[in-house]
This record gives C-alpha cells, sequence and structure tokens, in this order.
C-alpha cells in the first residue's frame, strides 16, 4: 500500500510552508483558446498525479463526430433542455475552461446542451438525465442554469463506454438551489475527464455529489466561485476504485465574496493491486471574502494490498476576519480493532469488512438526497464488495503460494 | 426454572506473549481457571498484572501470541478458533474499552450479530420485542438503536451497549473486562442488573475482571481468584474479596 498526504495550508503569504506551486490557486489560466493549455505531460501542477498516458486522446485538437446517447425524461413545467449554438454557449458558459481537456470539449462538442430552469420554478421530482456511451470519441458541453429562486435536484447518470472529455457550466442565478448528482458508472474500458465549474449567485445553495464507480480513467475537476454573498456549497464525493481503475477529484472553491460556506467531503475506498485514487482538494479565501466559513474533508480506506491513494488538500487564506477555516485528509487500512469488535460477537470476516465500509459511505449516500439514486448505490457498492472479496481470496491464495 | 444448562470453560497453563518495542514480553505464565455454568469468578489484581490479556486471548485478539497452554469450552480446543467461531461457541468478551463503528446503526450491528451467531435471522417480532425489553432494562433510549455503534457514547452508554449485547446474543460463558471501570453507582447498578438477568435467565457463567471490589456488592461472586504478574497468586470465596478491600494487593506485590 501507498499512502501520500501532501497536506499544505498557509495562513498567509509571510507564513507560507510547503510548496504552493501557481503563487497561488487563483492565477491558474482559463480560456476558451485550446492553444493556452500546451499538451500535458504529467509533469505539471494539475496533471502530475493524473492518468496522463490513458488520457491523451482527449488533449488532441481535432473534431470528433461520435455522441453520447441521450434519455431524457419528460420535463416539468418551467424546465428545458435545449441544443444551444457554439457561439452563445460560450457566452452562456459561467467562465472560460481551466485546462486543455475541456477547452477541446468546448471546441469540438459543436455547441452545448443547455438545461434551464425558468425563475422561481421549483421542481419536487429529480429530473434524471442518463448519458450512455457506445464506444465512440465524444466531446461534451453542458450548461445547467437555474434561475431566481428556482429550485431543482437533476442527477446525472453516465454509463456504458466512450472516450469523453466534457465541460460543465453550472450557474445559479441568485436565491436558487440546485442538487446536482453526477455519476460515473461507465463500464471498465471508459476514459473520461470532466471540468464542472459553478458560479453561485447571492444567496443560492448547491449540493454536488459526485459518483465515481465505474470507468478505466474518470478525472473530475469541480469549481465552485462565488459571485454573492450569502451563498452556500455543499460537495459530496464518493468514489471506488478496482484493480486498474484510476479515480482522479480535484476541487477548488473559490471564496471571493464575503459570507459564504463551503463544506467539501469526499471518500474514497480503494481495492486491488493497481487500484489508484487521487483527491486534490483546493480552497481560496480571498482578502474580500471575510466572514467565509468552510472546511474540506478526504477519507480513503485501503482495502487490499498495492493501491495508492493521494490526498492533497490545499488552504490559501487571504484574510483573518473568518468564521472557520479547516481541512483534514487521512487515509489508512482497515481497522484492525474494528473488525476484531464485530467478529467477537460472532460476525465473519468477511461481513465484518462489509459492514465497516458500508459504515464508511453511510452518511454520505444520505447526502446525495434522492432516494432512488442512494437504493442504487448501495446495490452497487456491495458488488463493488464482491469484487474485493475475490481479491483478497487472490491475495491469500498468492501469500499462501510464496 | 429450567433445567440448569452445564457448560465448562476450561483454562490450562494458558501462556501468552505480547510483541513490544522492547522485544517479546511474557504477560501470562500459566494461568489455571475453570468456570461453569452459574458461576460468577471475580478476577482481581492490580493494574499490569495481566487481566485484560486474559480476556483477550480468550476472545482470540490477534496481539496476543498464545505460547503454552490449552482453552477448552465444552471440551472443544478455542485456540484452534477464529474470532467469530469462538463466539459461535458460546463466548463472549465485554470489553473495556468498545470500539467505534462509525456509520453501522447499533440495531444493524445487534441483528447482523444474532443472525451470525444463530445461523438464521431471528423472527423480526420478537427480536424486536427482545431488543426493546433489554433496552428499558438497561434505561437506554429507544432512539440509541439508531445510532452508530459506540459513536458519541459516553463511558456508561458503552458499557450498557456491552450488556445489551450478552443479554441478547445470549452466550454460555461471559467475560466482562472491567465493565465497572469509570461507571458511577447507578450506572453500576443498571449493569450489574443486565449481568444478574443473565445469570438467572440463560445460566451464564461469569468472569467478571475488576480492579475494584464495589461491583462484587452487586454481582455476587463464588469464587475470587487474585491474579498478580501473570498468573492466579491466591483463590478463595467471597471473602477473599474482603479482605482485599481491606488491605490491597500490596502482600501479593512484595512476594511476587
Amino acid at each position: 500500500m501507498t499512502v501520500t498526504d501532501h497536506s499544505q495550508a498557509t495562513a498567509d503569504k509571510a507564513h507560507s510552508h510547503g510548496i504552493i506551486p501557481d503563487a497561488s490557486r487563483a492565477d491558474r489560466p482559463t480560456s476558451f483558446d485550446v492553444d493556452a493549455f500546451p499538451v500535458p505531460s504529467g509533469r505539471e501542477e494539475n496533471w502530475r498525479f493524473s492518468a496522463v498516458r490513458d488520457l491523451k486522446p482527449l488533449f488532441a485538437d481535432e473534431p470528433v463526430d461520435g455522441h453520447l446517447e441521450w434519455t431524457v425524461p419528460d420535463l416539468p413545467a418551467g424546465v428545458t433542455l435545449a441544443q444551444v449554438p457554439a457561439d452563445d454557449a460560450r457566452a452562456r458558459t459561467v467562465r472560460a475552461p481551466g485546462d486543455r481537456a475541456s477547452a477541446l470539449a468546448v471546441k469540438h462538442s459543436g455547441g452545448a446542451m443547455a438545461l434551464t430552469v425558468a425563475a422561481n420554478t421549483v421542481v419536487d421530482e429529480p429530473i434524471t438525465i442518463d448519458l450512455r456511451g457506445t464506444g465512440a470519441d465524444v466531446r461534451g458541453h453542458l450548461l445547467v442554469e437555474i434561475g431566481r429562486s428556482a429550485e431543482a435536484t437533476v442527477v446525472i447518470r453516465r454509463t456504458g463506454t466512450a472516450t469523453y472529455s466534457e465541460y460543465v457550466s453550472v450557474d445559479l442565478a441568485d436565491n436558487a438551489g440546485l442538487n446536482l448528482v453526477l455519476l460515473q458508472q461507465w463500464e471498465d474500458d471508459a476514459v473520461h475527464a470532466g471540468e464542472v465549474v459553478a458560479r453561485l449567485g447571492r444567496d443560492s445553495r448547491l449540493r454536488g455529489s459526485v459518483v465515481t464507480l465505474g470507468g478505466k480513467v474518470v478525472r473530475l475537476n469541480t469549481s465552485a466561485a462565488f459571485a454573492g454573498e450569502g451563498a452556500s456549497v455543499d460537495l459530496f464525493g464518493l468514489y471506488f476504485a478496482d484493480a486498474g481503475q484510476h479515480q482522479e477529484h480535484q476541487l477548488f472553491v473559490d471564496h471571493a465574496v464575503p459570507k459564504c460556506t463551503s463544506r467539501v467531503t469526499y471518500k474514497g475506498a480503494l481495492a486491488g493491486a493497481t487500484a489508484r485514487t487521487v483527491w486534490i482538494g483546493d480552497v481560496l479565501i480571498r482578502a474580500a471574502a471575510e466572514g467565509t466559513d468552510t472546511y474540506e474533508l478526504n477519507r480513503n480506506l485501503v482495502l487490499t494490498d498495492g493501491a495508492r491513494a493521494d490526498s492533497v488538500p490545499n488552504l490559501e487564506i487571504e484574510t483573518g476576519e473568518i468564521e472557520g477555516a479547516g481541512h483534514a485528509s487521512a487515509t489508512g487500512r482497515f481497522d484492525e480493532e474494528q473488525m476484531f469488535y464485530l467478529r467477537s460477537r460472532g460476525i465473519s470476516e468477511e461481513q465484518a469488512r462489509k459492514l465497516v465500509v458500508r459504515g464508511f459511505f453511510a452518511d454520505l449516500i444520505h447526502e446525495i438526497g434522492v432516494p432512488a439514486v442512494e437504493e442504487s448505490l448501495l446495490r452497487e457498492i456491495e458488488l463493488e464488495l464482491e469484487h474485493v472479496e475475490e481479491e483478497l481470496e487472490h491475495e491469500a491464495a498468492e501469500t499462501a503460494g510464496e | 426454572m429450567t433445567t440448569a444448562p452445564a457448560h465448562t470453560l476450561e483454562i490450562r497453563n494458558l501462556h501468552v506473549t505480547v510483541e513490544t518495542p522492547e522485544g517479546t514480553k511474557e504477560i501470562l505464565k500459566g494461568v489455571d481457571l475453570t468456570i461453569r455454568s452459574g458461576e460468577t469468578h471475580a478476577i482481581m489484581g492490580p493494574n499490569g498484572s495481566g487481566k485484560s490479556t486474559l480476556a483477550y486471548s480468550i476472545a482470540g485478539h490477534p496481539k496476543y501470541t498464545i505460547t503454552q497452554g490449552e482453552v477448552f469450552l465444552d471440551g472443544e480446543d478455542v485456540l484452534e478458533m477464529s474470532i467469530d467461531e469462538r463466539a459461535k461457541a458460546g463466548l463472549f468478551l465485554a470489553m473495556q474499552y468498545p470500539v467505534e463503528v462509525p456509520g453501522v446503526s447499533v440495531a444493524n450491528f445487534l441483528r447482523t450479530a444474532k443472525t451470525a451467531l444463530d445461523g438464521e435471522a431471528p423472527k423480526l417480532r420478537t427480536w424486536v420485542k427482545d431488543v426493546k425489553t433489554s433496552m428499558e432494562n438497561l434505561r437506554m433510549d429507544p432512539a440509541f438503536g439508531e445510532r452508530g455503534v459506540n459513536e458519541g457514547f459516553s463511558g456508561g452508554e458503552k458499557k450498557r451497549h456491552e450488556i445489551l449485547q450478552m443479554e441478547l446474543l445470549q452466550p454460555k460463558i461471559a467475560i466482562l473486562d472491567e465493565t465497572d471501570s469509570g461507571l458511577d453507582v447507578d450506572a453500576l447498578r443498571i449493569v450489574s442488573e443486565g449481568v444478574n438477568r443473565a445469570k438467572e435467565n440463560t445460566g451464564l457463567g461469569v468472569m467478571l475482571i475488576t480492579h475494584y471490589t464495589r461491583i462484587l456488592n452487586y454481582i455476587k461472586p463464588d469464587y475470587v481468584h487474585v491474579f498478580v504478574n501473570g498468573r492466579v497468586a491466591e483463590e478463595g470465596g467471597p471473602e477473599l474479596a474482603e479482605r482485599l478491600e481491606a488491605e490491597g494487593y500490596d502482600r501479593y506485590l512484595a512476594s511476587a
């Protein structure tokens, strides 16, 4: 097992310790111009833990003609899904892309799909959109726009397989509320690089849940920027990497205005010799962002030998006038005392492991707030755990054979 | 009253070592002890005498290595069994420091354990009623069942939760490792009532490990064993506890 925990926290520039590669996280370029981003080599700060070799097709500046199959439910009144031409799509995107893959996704997507919820529309039922890959090269640009005082829950589920890059722009107008759930339930050979960028208007509330179970390589880069006071963002993530899977989640919360709240809670489990996860959580509290309250947490549970979890929390604070700021990161194997406790009550080793993993994810799953999704995730995690037991049997057999 | 079941836990010449930064250390140096159904054996001794090591070794904690000796439950070799097999055979350890298992509810944990021990899920209606009754007896709030196992429990709640498990899982022999430590007298009384109920209802045999004599006012021991330096230094009836209360352990330590 390899575990790395590159914690960095800086109170101000004079007291900085550790390396902040860009002078500030805020200095990273954003552009619709693909040439603003050289092809990543894997040495760049934001690509250094990435599966750059597998992602390479997504760095090529060439047109592609593949599509994902969209299954869209009947949309309630006040909600529309429409194709938007490229120029219009760029204008409605909350900011320019932050890396080459997402810049290319915008350039070659042929416009965007826009899901729009009109002002004051409150949608009770979740809107679930299925995107199914059929093995093609696909570039996607998606706009999610929630009007003033509107509220909705949007679930986007990705299945099948694809070589897919996407740029998702999430725009919350003043006092809007959105629960956005992104499910990566790809087949095992999918390659997916996505950038999700949210702008939060005054008093708006975003809950964003990311669940990554499938895919060969998934790299999701989520940013949330506060544009008005009194807004809050809760970002939850759950990932489970098996042998051969590389799952990377980068986060950036930009506190640019006063009195906003952010919570980032990501948990992952890893099983299998080559399972790999990366979590990078950046939070920037700018000088103007007085009264900020932020906390980010990442926990990883390593279930078998040979898996590797990287966890990099990074907090930049430019004002002392804040409510609170903190982060926590921990990566570990099964707790022997927990296992002993459960087994001393007659529970088998296999069942005890399953209980501990279910318990590890339980609170996160309940945060998703969409019962159908929660139930299907519990089933998916059961399946993952069956794989883990196979891995462990394999591990035990190999040990016995040595 | 039903016919008293007859179960026997036999510990013979048990030697146990543990790995420390300073090397392998022998903690138990030849323990002999036999506990039968319905009997309560108080194991008393100073800190560091090996009382907890005895408890955890019998339950199968991987930290301890048995170097010599035998443990039998009704003639079956306990030391050959895995941790969960020992529980299935009828052993129960109430821990001094029960472990948190976040996200796993008490209700789920209890049902899972009961199902594992019986080999089938308990009948829902009787089970729910049994849990409710036991929790009421131990003055536990019904909401307790929805909390994570030992998550944020107070010291007293943890101990009551241990006894709750003991009552519901109905072992043949229970080892109570300093269940009384850190309890106020009200909690001590509640916990002791639970132990006495289990004795009465199931003929439970009890190994009561304690540092203090106070619990013996509530749970009457049949035998008292003074544990010093990894072995039993003296054995007797309840009167031995009274003597310990008056004289302390100095007498044994001086000669050890």
